[in-house]
């Protein structure tokens, strides 16, 4: 979808049409208004935040004693539990799974390990068709499109063009954009969907070892539906959406919602813990390079995520450049501090893709140091070699000039010269930085200069 | 109290003035400050676009510059906070982790050093205060609007010292200029794009300045203002608290 082009040059596309940009920016920027209204009407919000990232450090330093007891508690409870070391044998699971039933048409909620694993695209290249119940999710399905953030999958689309897909896909009149309308048509569309699937896939936001039960939250209720009428429940978590006990649930549930939409809780919060009479749910545990995250001391915490998206929303890069400039499932700073953890060379631009700001790692409900990982995993990434050669090119240059007294005099009062003399040498379309600013106003003498002759030390 | 004053390179080839007026402050607060010839750069534009490896003559210069002093004093936050973050030495890792704990910026030096109470300055304009993000959210010059926490401004602290300043509030207060080093080149249309709209953002609310005591932003939005056409002009923040603009031009 994206080809070749690298987070800059989708950016640049995506900033063609600058309407677009202001009403992404604008609809993205109120969601972390609301959000802010309903962090600061708690009094001990950084509290809760620093208890669940303790809770979180707790469970990366014991994750796999976590995980044994509850696939322990689980299978008790008459759930089947699956280990997946990556995306392939995950795919591969949920497939064999559906074979084995006979199935051929899956409903799943919303799910961003399955967007990781590409699993829609591997069900569909083997006969099974998949509906994406989530309506933001069904959006982008019809569009053929990736997510474009994690919670809003498709924020960057405008309400034509919604209706316009669901036009031309489920039949509405052409030209109407009523979102209740559109929302209503969805839903009696999905409705269908619920009552003919005999598989359902969801998500989980939280699984807890002491019971052995997980939690998906959802304001649809669409986890739930697929669920509760479907023969096979199928639920695919990450290995790091553990918790230890079912009393940390409170400030995880406190904490989500807030964080991702402004909500003081989602619409459903529901508790999944054993199968129906004649019914099986199964839990697939997927590793797919979290171990390997786990193992780099300055990334691990990272997989503390829990999916709230309040990084995108604040991030000022991600508002103004979309969440497919990061050709990636996960878009926003998290996703460019996940990303090269599964491919360094695929992924090398995206930890450049921000200014380091540091919005994103003080709104982070569990707080990720994100903006330190994005500067730390630059330095890994020009480590091994995946710089373009241009960049280092410069960069040892700069390095060069700056590293010496003597050089760093010489080139600033060459530069200021011929700045002042030949303006055009880098006024040009060749920098830049030109092209939409103008370069500063060149003084005389530098700083050095003037101290020289006027404190004559 | 020695005090080694730290003029980040791009402050001492383009921004003289605000280098003057941070020296001539700190010389009427009493401050026994000397500026080493042979400083260049803290390394930050290497480090940042992760050739953090090849800063290390920065580091020796830095430090075979500075170690002397008592504290090193800055009018440009984020070569501050690299400082704090990114010194160290091959052969005395012991005194780079010294030099790191004296570094400060220029308005946390004169709020909590020297706990500067008034100021002789007047500047009869409406400003608009923007809160550079490395200033803010990695050395807390002020409170952010991300975290439920009191609300404090150093820069704004020091500004209220000033006569007939008039601060403009922001739609949005701490959203980043979009300069942010090499972004600004590597990152053309975003940072374009988010230097546009901050700017938008203190010309909606009738600034006739803007200030900050971080110049890499000034300098960003100062392009865009300049290409505007816009009256509007940046200000390094030691510039308005030295109450002398225009007067010993470099």
């Amino acid at each position: 979808m994206t080809g070749n082009k690298d987070h800059a040059a989708l950016a640049e596309v995506f900033n063609k049409d600058e309407n677009r940009v202001d009403w992404h920016d604008e609809t993205l920027w109120f969601i972390r208004k609301k959000r802010d209204l309903a962090v600061k009407k708690i009094d001990n919000w950084e509290e809760l935040r620093e208890t669940a990232s303790q809770i979180k450090n707790n469970v990366l330093s014991n994750l796999s004693n976590y995980l044994q007891e509850f696939e322990a508690k689980a299978s008790a409870n008459g759930v089947i539990v699956h280990w997946a070391a990556d995306a392939a044998e995950h795919n591969r699971i949920v497939l064999d799974l559906l074979k084995q039933q006979g199935i051929t048409q899956m409903v799943k909620s919303k799910s961003m390990l399955t967007e990781e694993c590409h699993l829609n695209e591997h069900l569909e290249a083997n006969g099974i068709n998949v509906i994406d119940s989530d309506l933001g999710e069904r959006i982008v399905q019809l569009a053929k499109e990736m997510p474009s953030h994690i919670v809003l999958p498709c924020i960057h689309k405008k309400k034509e063009e919604i209706g316009e897909l669901f036009h031309e896909h489920l039949g509405t009149p052409a030209g109407n954009a009523d979102p209740q309308f559109l929302t209503e048509t969805a839903r009696q569309h999905l409705r269908d969907v619920f009552l003919t699937r005999r598989a359902a896939l969801t998500g989980v936001n939280f699984a807890i070892a002491e019971t052995g039960e997980f939690v998906v939250c959802t304001n649809e209720g669409n986890a739930d539906m697929g669920a509760h009428l479907a023969d096979i429940h199928i639920a695919s978590m990450g290995i790091e959406k553990i918790i230890p006990e079912r009393k940390h649930l409170s400030v995880f549930l406190r904490l989500l919602t807030r964080s991702a939409t402004g909500q003081p809780i989602t619409t459903y919060s529901s508790h999944f813990s054993k199968p129906r009479e004649g019914k099986e749910m199964h839990i697939i545990l997927v590793d797919n390079g979290r171990s390997i995250q786990l193992g780099r001391e300055d990334f691990r915490n990272s997989l503390k995520c829990i999916r709230c998206g309040a990084c995108m929303n604040t991030c000022p890069v991600y508002r103004r450049s979309g969440g497919h400039s990061y050709h990636y499932a996960i878009s926003g700073p998290i996703g460019a501090i996940l990303a090269p953890n599964l491919d360094m060379e695929k992924y090398a631009d995206l930890p450049f893709a921000s200014t380091l700001c540091g919005s994103c790692s003080n709104v982070c409900p569990v707080k990720i140091d994100i903006h330190d990982q994005l500067y730390k995993w630059r330095q890994v990434i020009v480590q091994k070699g995946y710089a373009p050669t241009a960049k280092k090119v410069s960069m040892q240059a700069m390095a060069n000039v700056l590293g010496s007294s003597w050089k760093y005099h010489v080139a600033g009062k060459a530069a200021r010269t011929v700045m002042h003399l030949a303006p055009f040498a880098v006024n040009n379309k060749f920098n830049p930085w030109y092209k939409h600013r103008d370069m500063p106003e060149v003084p005389e003498r530098s700083f050095g200069e003037w101290y020289k002759i006027n404190r004559n030390k | 109290m020695k005090v080694g004053l730290f003029i980040p390179c791009y402050v001492d080839q383009f921004y003289p003035g605000a280098a003057i007026a941070t020296l001539q402050l700190l010389e009427k607060l009493g401050v026994d400050v000397s500026y080493p010839p042979n400083q260049t750069c803290c390394g930050q534009p290497m480090a940042n676009s992760g050739f953090e490896h090849l800063t290390g003559s920065c580091n020796r210069l830095f430090i075979k510059n500075f170690a002397d002093f008592d504290y090193i004093v800055c009018p440009s936050g984020s070569c501050v906070l690299h400082i704090k973050h990114h010194l160290h030495s091959e052969n005395n890792e012991a005194e780079a982790a010294a030099m790191r704990g004296k570094v400060y910026e220029l308005v946390e030096f004169m709020t909590d050093i020297l706990k500067v109470k008034t100021l002789n300055a007047e500047f009869p304009f409406k400003v608009g205060l923007h809160q550079s993000c490395h200033g803010q959210r990695g050395l807390y010059l002020s409170q952010m609007t991300e975290l439920v926490a009191p609300a404090f401004s150093k820069p704004r602290q020091l500004l209220n010292m000033v006569k007939d300043l008039e601060i403009m509030p922001l739609d949005r207060p701490d959203e980043c200029c979009g300069f942010g080093g090499t972004f600004c080149v590597a990152e053309e249309a975003v940072s374009v794009k988010m230097g546009q709209d901050r700017v938008t953002d203190h010309l909606n609310n009738g600034v006739d300045y803007i200030t900050s005591p971080d110049l890499s932003c000034l300098m960003h939005m100062e392009g865009i203002l300049h290409r505007r056409g816009s009256k509007v002009k940046v200000i390094h923040i030691a510039e308005i608290l030295n109450g002398k603009r225009n007067q010993d031009k470099p």
